[in-house]
């Protein structure tokens, strides 16, 4: 890289102009990302394009099947099931957290001793991303936990959560919920830019609270509240990690009756054959992989046309 | 997106308000105490789990299954027990050293990839970025499988006992060097605030862009470079499924994969008292981390829009 030194004057040469010196510099520094768009992304995507149509176990070579693996995933119930667990989960998980999360927001808004202590606060557990945080959301929404704990002094008897297929997903659901740190924050930067003029002016109009932060600042919110859903859901179709650890040694059937059955943890268990036939299924797995991101891209396809209807965005200034 | 005329520092902090809103009546209301009031309820909620962490994991197992928050007996031992069965100190180590590669690597691959698209002139360059930004919404389950099959067939000579790069930390690692979407935005912003005066100076003497780039960027951009080295550190440190899928030797274990020994060794009901103070120390680091560079994490996250999870 350091040949690049440019010799300050060589104005006989007519070729290497700056302009090309500029193109080729402009190209040498994106490289490293370039090659890993190449090797690790774009590349792999191809390929498993490709395994899709074929039974691949990694030692032998991929044989050719055409169809066979999207027919045979059509008629797949744990795929169903995976497939169910997870929309499930978006349906339910992505307006709760919206709400919230916008919720708290508003909170932190307001002026007041101690909002950035609160802001640290709602803001670290999205630092604890690894399974030790699973482990221990596991250990308070136990049957006998500390959570059921808090539900007796309302006089409720907490269901098994984790245990209990029917709990399993709103315990997750819970769970979640101390993770909203991250987008609360986006909130609250596109709140703290809602210039100050405009509530004047509408106070000065006799605005009430409330229709103040219904025609102000929730139209200004909007394209923060549009990149979060579509983000979230993105996330919240790839949930593997805190199923696989909530399920523990069920993980391979996606725990109590399926329940945490998610589409990647199903993924993960097919291509490394915890379940179907014994040894990896790379062809089938590709296949699964190659259905969950065309649902992604439609849904976030559709998300972006519709868009337009509810997102406000401010003229260019 | 945001706002790139003022200077870098103030840009790295979260888009900023206007001064006026300095002069707003500091005035008490019901309202702002009934807000604080239920600001400070969620506070404690939301420490409530790490407090319940700390006290399980100093309790007895006689004590474990009361609701006492102060453990009765107080039993230290526990975070010696825990680390007295599986190879601790080796995953501590492999944690370790994959962790600061993989941070090393993303540092500098993003901020070459972000100084292109903030600060040099190129005819592609502003497809090139938004073929970057596309990229931040690509889910990453597409590339898993294909990802892992390459893993399985890149030959690793050998390295750390494989013959192919699975089993090893290549996987882990390598493709850090290869920048991170997020990462770049972030940088490219932080760059662009970086005023053109200095680096013109230094061109005009002489200066290669490389140069340009590690003498005077690089140094100027040391906050934003910040946030990013504590976002990859946590990233690194926490990574669960990369383990999962790439190290199949217990020697070669993270902690995160370590971790789970407890639950399958006592025969599906874990010893959850050793269970917490594992993960206490596990997560301790970057726990750490947050406390001593919060700014960094809060307006890192403004500006790029990670959520963390």
């Amino acid at each position: 890289m350091t040949t690049l030194a440019t010799p300050p004057q060589h104005p006989k040469r007519t070729w290497w102009t700056k302009s090309r010196r500029d193109e080729l510099n402009g190209w040498l520094f994106v490289l490293p990302w370039l090659l890993g768009l190449i090797v690790f992304t774009a590349g792999p995507m191809l390929f498993s394009l490709y395994a899709g149509f074929t039974r691949y176990n990694i030692t032998t070579a991929p044989e050719w099947i055409g169809l066979q693996n999207y027919q045979a995933i059509v008629q797949d119930d744990f795929f169903w099931k995976a497939l169910y667990n997870t929309f499930w989960m978006v349906i339910v998980k992505t307006p709760l957290v919206l709400l919230l999360s916008l919720g708290i927001a508003l909170l932190l808004n307001v002026e007041m001793p101690g909002e950035k202590f609160f802001r640290s606060i709602i803001y670290f557990p999205n630092v604890l991303s690894g399974i030790a945080a699973v482990f221990l959301w596991k250990w308070i929404l136990a049957p006998n936990g500390l959570f059921n704990r808090g539900l007796e002094f309302f006089g409720i008897s907490g269901p098994g959560w984790f245990v209990d297929p029917t709990w399993t997903k709103p315990g997750m659901v819970i769970m979640g919920m101390w993770w909203i740190g991250g987008g609360i924050l986006i909130y609250l930067a596109a709140l703290k830019g809602i210039p100050r003029a405009l509530y004047e002016a509408a106070e000065l109009d006799g605005a009430t609270q409330w229709r103040r932060t219904l025609h102000i600042t929730l139209p200004l919110l909007t394209p923060a509240i549009f990149f979060e859903i579509v983000t979230n859901i993105i996330g919240t179709f790839q949930i593997f990690t805190t199923a696989y650890v909530l399920s523990g040694t069920d993980a391979a059937t996606g725990g109590p009756g399926q329940s945490m059955l998610f589409y990647v943890l199903y993924l993960y268990n097919r291509a490394f054959g915890r379940v179907g036939p014994a040894g990896f299924q790379m062809g089938y797995a590709s296949a699964l992989a190659w259905i969950l991101f065309v649902i992604i891209l439609l849904i976030t396809l559709i998300q972006l046309a519709l868009a337009n209807r509810w997102v406000y965005y401010e003229s260019e200034g | 997106m945001q706002n790139t005329a003022v200077g870098p520092v103030e840009q790295l902090r979260a888009p900023s308000a206007p001064k006026e809103r300095r002069r707003t009546r500091k005035q008490f209301t019901l309202g702002k105490l009934l807000a604080w009031l239920v600001l400070a309820g969620l506070a404690i909620l939301w420490l409530a789990p790490l407090a319940w962490m700390i006290s399980t994991s100093l309790k007895t197992p006689q004590d474990l299954f009361g609701y006492n928050w102060i453990p009765n007996p107080v039993a230290w031992a526990n975070y010696i027990d825990a680390f007295s069965f599986g190879m601790w100190g080796r995953w501590g180590i492999n944690t370790f050293v994959i962790t600061i590669i993989s941070m090393t690597g993303v540092i500098f691959s993003s901020a070459m990839v972000a100084y292109s698209f903030a600060r040099l002139r190129w005819r592609a360059r502003d497809q090139v970025f938004k073929l970057v930004l596309a990229t931040m919404m690509l889910p990453s389950v597409v590339t898993l499988i294909p990802q892992f099959i390459l893993f399985a067939k890149l030959p690793a000579f050998g390295l750390q006992g494989s013959a192919v790069w699975v089993n090893t930390f290549l996987p882990l690692t390598v493709p850090a060097f290869t920048a991170n979407a997020f990462y770049i935005f972030l940088l490219r912003q932080f760059m662009r605030g970086i005023p053109m005066e200095l680096t013109e100076a230094a061109k005009i003497d002489g200066a290669s862009e490389f140069r340009v780039w590690r003498s005077i960027i690089i140094p100027l951009s040391k906050p934003a470079l910040a946030a990013i080295a504590i976002f990859a550190f946590q990233g690194a440190w926490q990574d669960f499924m990369g383990p999962l899928i790439y190290l199949q030797s217990e020697r070669l274990y993270t902690l995160q994969i370590g971790l789970r020994q407890y639950e399958f060794a006592f025969g599906g009901s874990p010893a959850w008292n050793w269970l917490m103070a594992a993960s206490l120390i596990v997560m301790l680091p970057v726990l750490l981390i947050f406390l001593a560079f919060q700014r960094y994490f809060i307006e890192g996250v403004t500006i790029t829009g990670m959520g963390g999870r």
